[in-house]
């Protein structure tokens, strides 16, 4: 039988992959997705790991999928449904807890009851982040420039960037350069005094990331997250109807029927090149598929050391990939429930169950957190980050039961002693004795309980050093140095390798844009 | 969650339309009755009663109170006698509005600041460094409108206070029904009227007292439907409706100043520093780019517009609050923000935001309106504001 010859094969089935698929495909390209697990969408899945449950296994809420792709590749019609996660609920340790409601009028008087002040100062924060994730938007949608390059396009995009932030206004200007100094605590000290509102807002500034509150740079992350935006509204995060495997479910589908195909269990071991330019792939089994074009939804470090050689690539590159900083933080456990959480702060089945639950009292203990990581452990008193999907799309648990996903920072990838079995189960333990803490039923409510590592991480889902982000969020490593100076814009060393993952711009989150702007860049330099 | 005023047991129980409208953070009655004329008539012919307790309420106090409202506010302090109430909007420093409201004098050193929108912590940045107390008292200080032509025989019925010679935008403090209030001649209706400030406590007793004086003088609740006419009418602009508060507006067109929202007469800028004064100055200066006036739209274009599509001539059942384009033969030269049908004056009127060159009374314009699906023009005209300015709104001798 005669092997076809593809256009592009994409290796790695995750969401920016399947993306890059559907719009290479949808430009007439012939394309072929290949996934190493059995099931699409990488850190984007939905598997029912206990028997009835469904666990959004990693990426658990959706905000920063960009509409344009919602738009271009009509997921809605391929089965995307993004339910609305309506608040946040912050339980303190005395009892007393913090919530930010969907309605303004109730988060008002809830925020007036902890400070007259920072109710107001609210409003005014979340116009100045608005106005910014709208002066920042425009950049997240365009391939970085290369600031040393002197090609005609490079300064025509430099010269737009150059515009676009002279444009903003000085007050907006400075807002944005003390965002990209400053700490998120800092930041937010300057608005606001209630600890358990600066801490909640402050975690989203470090989420990702092997940095702490405190640490300068944070600030701008908490943009980044602002940025996120559903049916055009920022700062509003949903819930993917059947969990985030939905999202890669939809593109998938949408890929589909654009004509892509997609193999699973199909596990690239090697990139072939021939004279400096990709040619194909080789996989686990032996088998060789060739290509025009191959583009990469892997993060960097794994495209680029683990599928070539050194030899095929320039040293300077390969030295800047292998200092790309990775430093998983983050842990994640996914609990089957017999029955709902009852908060001894907020008691009973309420609304405050529909939404995201916080553990992140003061800025100090996730700064206390963040000092166990520095040192190698994780943390005794991690910062969690828990929605229960079963409260806003019952179909993700038998009738009664729930599924709970919780967010888990700090658990370094670099753990003294290294992860095993017995130090997975005590991480696990102290993510529940925490939990236990503020909702005290939990413990034996529990039907099952599935934890995850960073080194679970990087094993299960090919993720480095289990960094969720396929690389740090910090500003050392976004835009035109993400991930390498000069090879920002998807393009690669190697002629007719691109790479499409989250380690590139503009970065993490399922969000799509690294595989629209990929595909946008591929498409540019090879018309079908 | 939203909650009822001081005065819920007794609207709650009186509001037969249930169509409960959000202020602030409350819920107040849109109207009590299934229609809201009748209220708006008891506005203009007997008396209302009104509750505006979501109003944001401010106590400010100390040795540089005065100081304080001065740097705070465009207008001058110098000229506000103990017992006298102003209305002023406050500015940003580039002189645009960030709420609007009235300021009473009680004392030498004491004064209270409505407001619509939350202030706490501008008024707090403003008085940095001064010697002032201030304090949100939006919870604990109920407030009531009377207002109409019999609202002063209503509240001296009860009080101990004689009120013939309490003129307009003046207080006093009194006995209502036995009750300690404080009554302002003020109010948002461009009416005969008062406003009584007591404890959240007392608030239903008040009520009570009230709505048992007013038996015999036509005296009924009036919600917001009603209440919105009536402002109109009085030319009173409204907060994130006629204008976007400067610290909400995401982008500078959205701002307005006192100029450009007809209140240059509030702003005093001889008086000495305060917040925008600079930028007041030179806007002065240039003249302002846009105007805040009142809109006539003709009845005869309106009739002939609804006629040519076969239809008797339609016109606004309650005061709408979208912004509408206004134009200059082809081109727009603004926009109005309310409108209603005045049924007192007759006449199809509107608050519209006018580019200078086109906002002198008398100037020809158009208004869209929306025929059967279909966009139209009516045929408008410039004219200043107040629509409708009784002579009982400032009279000091008893009323008709």
């Amino acid at each position: 039988m005669k092997r076809k010859d593809y256009d592009a094969v994409i290796v790695g089935g995750g969401h920016n992959g399947l993306v890059n698929a559907a719009y290479l495909a949808r430009a007439g390209l012939d394309v072929l997705v290949l996934e190493r697990r059995p099931v699409l969408g990488g850190a984007a899945v939905t598997e029912e790991i206990h028997p009835g449950f469904q666990y959004s296994v990693c990426s658990y809420v959706v905000s920063l999928l960009r509409p344009e792709i919602i738009q271009d590749l009509e997921l809605a019609r391929h089965g995307l449904e993004i339910l609305p996660l309506e608040s946040t609920f912050t339980p303190l340790p005395n009892d007393d807890y913090l919530v930010r409601w969907a309605d303004h009028d109730q988060t008002r008087r809830e925020l007036y009851r902890h400070s007259p002040r920072d109710a107001e100062a609210y409003d005014e924060f979340g116009k100045l982040m608005v106005q910014l994730a709208m002066a920042v938007k425009p950049i997240l949608g365009m391939a970085p420039p290369d600031p040393g390059s002197m090609r005609p396009g490079n300064l025509a995009k430099m010269a737009r960037l150059g515009r676009h932030f002279r444009g903003l206004g000085s007050e907006k200007l400075a807002a944005l350069v003390k965002l990209m100094t400053m700490s998120s605590a800092d930041y937010l000290d300057e608005w606001f005094e209630t600890e358990a509102l600066k801490a909640t807002m402050a975690a989203s500034g470090i989420i990702g990331t092997f940095l702490g509150p405190r640490s300068p740079g944070t600030a701008y992350v908490l943009l980044h997250h602002y940025i996120g935006e559903i049916d055009g509204a920022f700062r509003a995060w949903g819930f993917a109807r059947g969990g985030t495997g939905a999202v890669s479910e939809a593109i998938a589908s949408a890929a589909r029927g654009l004509g892509t195909e997609i193999r699973t269990e199909a596990s690239v071991e090697r990139i072939l090149s021939k004279d400096g330019r990709a040619v194909g792939v080789a996989l686990e089994s032996g088998e060789e598929i060739r290509a025009r074009l191959v583009v990469s939804g892997l993060d960097p470090k794994r495209t680029f050391l683990g599928l070539l050689e050194p030899d095929e690539l320039p040293p300077e590159f390969v030295d800047s990939i292998r200092r790309f900083r990775m430093r998983g933080s983050s842990g994640k456990v996914n609990l089957a429930l017999a029955e709902l959480p009852d908060f001894t702060a907020l008691p009973g089945v309420g609304p405050h169950l529909r939404g995201a639950m916080s553990i992140s009292p003061s800025v100090e203990y996730l700064e206390r957190a963040y000092d166990d990581a520095k040192y190698g452990e994780f943390s005794r008193r991690p910062y969690m980050d828990i929605v229960i999907p079963s409260m806003i799309d019952p179909s993700m648990a038998p009738p009664g039961k729930h599924v709970m996903s919780i967010f888990v920072q700090y658990a370094p990838y670099a753990l003294n002693g290294g992860w095993d079995d017995e130090r997975r189960e005590a991480f696990g333990d102290t993510v529940i004795d925490t939990l236990c803490r503020y909702a005290p039923n939990v413990r034996d409510a529990i039907i099952h309980r599935q934890v995850l590592t960073p080194a679970d991480m990087e094993e299960t889902f090919g993720l480095t050093e289990g960094n969720i982000f396929h690389g740090e969020l910090s500003l050392h490593q976004l835009f035109f140095l993400r991930p390498a100076p000069a090879w920002a814009n998807y393009r690669t060393p190697l002629a007719n390798l691109y790479q499409c993952g989250s380690g590139t711009h503009p970065g993490g989150g399922v969000c799509g844009a690294p595989g629209r702007l990929a595909a946008q860049q591929i498409l540019k330099e090879h018309r079908p | 969650m939203l909650r009822g005023t001081p005065f819920h047991p007794r609207t709650a129980a009186l509001c037969q339309a249930h169509n409960w409208r959000r202020w602030a953070g409350y819920i107040v009655a849109g109207s009590y009755e299934l229609l809201h004329d009748r209220e708006y008539f008891a506005i203009r012919t007997a008396a209302a009663l009104i509750d505006v307790s979501p109003l944001y309420k401010y106590r400010v106090t100390g040795p540089d109170a005065e100081r304080f409202l001065n740097r705070l506010i465009p207008r001058d302090m110098a000229r506000c006698a103990v017992h006298q109430v102003l209305y002023t909007p406050w500015c940003d420093q580039a002189g645009k509005i960030i709420d609007d409201g009235t300021l009473s004098r009680l004392d030498a050193d004491a004064f209270r600041l409505t407001a619509a929108e939350p202030n706490l912590r501008w008024l707090q940045d403003v008085a940095a460094g001064l010697d002032v107390t201030i304090e949100d008292i939006t919870e604990a200080l109920a407030a009531l409108a009377l207002q109409g032509p019999t609202s002063r025989e209503i509240l001296q019925r009860i009080s101990d206070v004689p009120l013939d010679d309490l003129g307009f935008f003046r207080l006093t403090h009194a006995r209502v029904a036995g009750i300690p209030a404080t009554i302002s001649r003020t109010g948002y209706t461009g009416d005969l009227g008062y406003e009584l400030w007591v404890e959240a406590a007392h608030a239903v007793a008040l009520w009570d007292g009230l709505v048992e004086a007013g038996a015999a003088y036509g005296l009924m609740p009036a919600g917001m439907l009603a209440l919105d006419v009536a402002r109109i009418e009085a030319g009173l602009p409204l907060i994130d409706v006629d204008y976007i508060p400067a610290n909400k507006a995401l982008i500078e067109e959205r701002k307005s100043s006192p100029f450009e929202l007809d209140l240059g007469w509030t702003v005093k800028l001889d008086k000495g520093p305060f917040v925008g004064r600079q930028a007041l100055v030179a806007e002065k200066e240039r003249g302002p780019g846009w105007q805040f006036q009142g809109l006539e739209i003709a009845w005869d274009s309106i009739e002939r517009l609804y006629a040519d599509a076969g239809l008797p001539p339609g016109l606004p059942t309650t005061a709408w609050r979208t912004s509408v384009p206004v134009y200059s033969g082809g081109e727009q030269v603004g926009y109005a923000t309310s409108g209603c049908w005045s049924p007192i004056l007759k006449q199809y009127i509107a608050l519209a935001h006018l580019r200078s060159g086109w906002a002198g009374p008398g100037t020809r314009l158009e208004m869209e309106v929306t025929v059967e699906h279909r966009r139209k023009r009516a045929d408008a005209r410039v004219v200043k504001k107040p629509f409708y300015d009784p002579p009982r709104k400032r009279a000091v001798e008893t009323a008709p």
